[in-house]
């Protein structure tokens, strides 16, 4: 087991070195300048913008800036910030808790609402609380998440006064009253991503779970005398996480995308509104680490994939 | 499986009726059918596909999916005790503790993410309240008794490092690991290739002999029948037309039906002296969505009169044992 996980990480490596070449070579032909406001201001000579640009090496053919980005990368040196005037990692490390934070809370949100609505929807197909469920699931991921932010806010924050709309990462104080104050922001951008994405899994789980409850062994299990909550938990959902699983390590890219979005409407100061300043600000070495962080997130969440599949199905070996 | 039954009736199935709700209407799978079964006895249970064989055995352990499925009339006297109103909680102590079943697909028959060891103790777990230890103890004494070699180590296997063969052994240790009093055999070979059919076949009258269980077999074979019942039920279009022990329904069949059964069985013996072709019933099985009264073999019957769909014959003994449901027999 320890010796596959190594492969596959072993294996990630050219990925990444890949996913690296793209993303510089598009950066690269992508247009804007840097320090194109610096040709706007009329204190500043040319000759200092050009003195900077070759000082950063930006007048390089792209080869070379990527070499050289990539040996500075293998000593641990993400770059330097054109328009924060900082490391790039150091900006990035600040950021990526934040987002892991709604990103994981809302997806085990997600999870949370998903397993169990989409097991007893599956149990009690064409029920009432199938057809409830199956409703709220179509509204649930027909709505996209800027429009169901912006409803909340408007509700819990502009009408309401109970949650605020803008989240920080530098709650003042300690104790219970600086963690309520945490939980309070985050409690929109985690329920917007968390009930879009459990949307989507209810409809995966329900159908999973009906493929597998007509199975044979589902029988056997039932001819056994055992609870029909045993038979449903132990031999049924089991059996239905395992495409379940798959799916979710598949949208993995998507909710990153997503979490870009609410972060952006939530003021969240994660990595995906880091992302999105930096674009504007054509703040380059900001736009590679990110969009590398991103890469390296995917990856990792298939790899945990790969081993839960593992964990749920003993006929899928690690060689 | 010869040894005769000790008197006791252990299963009493009476005018049952399972009705199926589908779009088109009401099919009546199961409609009517009478069968009795007295403890340590073999019960062959015969018929095509689609006469309503596996519907009356899993009516008897109410595996009904319901809906559609729906036990619309008749009793099932187990030990004397209705069982068709119980509620699924009373039903859970009579599966595999007294009434156990074994299906026809052993590939698909196992939880695969489940070892096989996982999957007989919790039969046992379930209903003889050991534990850990002695559950063990017990799912590799069950893995014995059904020849699986070496089974203090492939008890820790999953069901695809299994064959179908052994996969079928597996099932009936998990069948027989509560000491029911009852095993249901729904076509427990049909599966299989045929050395490995042979094998279970003995391996379930091994069985019998050591436990001293009453067997219901489902089977389509009529040659699985001769070799191992001692009665046999003969079911068509969800209803049963003949019963008899097992030698007089060979000599002496009553019924067009089994009379077609058994002539379709081949005969090696008259295939190496001349050249024979094998005999088959023609026509189709009737729909059982709302079916008309009278004989419902009548349209493939090269006997039938008009009587035969005026009304539907009552199962009649014609001789000590043997009834038949047929108004010319």
């Amino acid at each position: 087991m320890s010796q596959y996980l190594l492969r596959r990480l072993l294996i990630a490596l050219p990925s990444l070195l890949g996913i690296s070449v793209v993303l510089f070579t598009i950066l690269a032909l992508a247009p804007g300048d840097p320090f194109e406001e610096l040709a706007t201001n009329p204190a500043i000579p040319p000759e200092v913008r050009e003195a900077l640009r070759v000082k950063f090496g930006l007048d390089d053919p792209v080869w070379t800036r990527y070499f050289r980005w990539l040996t500075a990368m293998l000593q641990g040196d993400w770059g330097f910030s054109f328009a924060s005037r900082v490391d790039v990692d150091e900006l990035i490390l600040g950021r990526v808790p934040t987002t892991l934070i709604v990103i994981g809370s809302s997806q085990l949100l997600a999870l949370l609402v998903a397993l169990p609505v989409g097991v007893i929807a599956a149990t009690r197909p064409y029920s009432i609380f199938d057809q409830i469920a199956n409703t709220l699931a179509f509204i649930g991921f027909s709505l996209p998440t800027f429009f169901t932010g912006l409803l909340l806010i408007l509700v819990f924050s502009i009408y309401l006064d109970w949650l605020p709309f803008v989240y920080r990462a530098d709650v003042p104080g300690s104790g219970w009253p600086w963690l309520w104050e945490h939980i309070k922001q985050a409690i929109m951008p985690v329920l917007v991503l968390g009930l879009f994405q459990g949307a989507s899994m209810t409809r995966y789980v329900r159908s999973a779970t009906l493929d597998v409850i007509r199975l044979d062994y589902v029988t056997t299990a039932r001819s056994k005398g055992l609870r029909e909550r045993v038979v449903i938990v132990k031999h049924v959902v089991r059996n239905s996480l395992i495409p379940v699983v798959t799916l979710v390590a598949l949208q993995m890219p998507a909710v990153f995308g997503g979490a870009i979005v609410t972060e952006q409407i939530f003021r969240v100061p994660g990595i995906g509104s880091l992302l999105i300043s930096a674009i504007l600000a054509n703040d380059t070495p900001v736009i590679m680490g990110v969009t590398f962080v991103f890469a390296i997130l995917v990856i990792l969440f298939n790899l945990i994939a790969d081993v839960l599949y593992g964990w749920l199905d003993p006929r899928i070996s690690y060689r | 499986m010869s040894a005769t039954g000790t008197g006791e009736r252990l299963l009493d199935i009476r005018g049952l009726k399972t009705h199926f709700k589908t779009d088109d209407g009401w099919v009546h799978a199961v409609d009517g059918v009478d069968i009795a079964l007295d403890a340590g006895e073999t019960l062959g249970v015969v018929g095509e596909s689609g006469c309503g064989k596996t519907i009356t055995a899993m009516s008897t352990l109410k595996l009904i999916p319901m809906p559609p499925g729906r036990i619309v009339a008749g009793q099932i006297l187990w030990r004397g005790r209705d069982i068709v109103p119980l509620t699924s909680d009373e039903m859970r102590s009579i599966r595999a503790k007294e009434i156990a079943i074994v299906f026809q697909e052993p590939m698909t028959s196992l939880n695969p993410v489940y070892t096989v060891g996982d999957q007989i103790g919790e039969v046992i777990r379930q209903h003889e309240g050991l534990n850990k230890k002695q559950t063990l103890d017990r799912t590799i004494e069950m893995l014995r008794l059904v020849h699986i070699p070496n089974p203090e180590r492939r008890v820790n296997d999953y069901p695809h490092q299994f064959s179908g063969g052994m996969r079928q052994r597996v099932m009936i240790a998990m069948a027989l690991s509560c000491n029911p009093k009852l095993l249901i055999a729904d076509e427990p070979t049909t599966a299989l290739d045929v050395t490995i059919q042979a094998q279970i076949l003995e391996l379930l009258a091994e069985m019998k002999s050591k436990l001293g269980m009453a067997v219901m077999l489902i089977t389509h074979a009529m040659g699985v029948v001769a070799e191992t019942c001692q009665r046999v039920v003969v079911m068509y279009a969800g209803k049963v037309v003949e019963e008899a022990p097992v030698r007089e329904l060979f000599r002496n069949p009553r019924h067009p039906y089994t009379q077609g059964l058994i002539r379709s069985i081949p005969r090696i013996d008259l295939a190496a002296v001349k050249k024979t072709r094998l005999e088959a019933i023609g026509g189709v099985v009737p729909r059982l969505i709302d079916p008309a009264p009278g004989c419902r073999f009548a349209a493939r019957c090269r006997f039938a009169k008009g009587i035969c769909s005026e009304a539907t014959p009552e199962l009649r003994e014609v001789a000590p044992g043997h009834k038949v449901a047929c108004v010319l027999a």
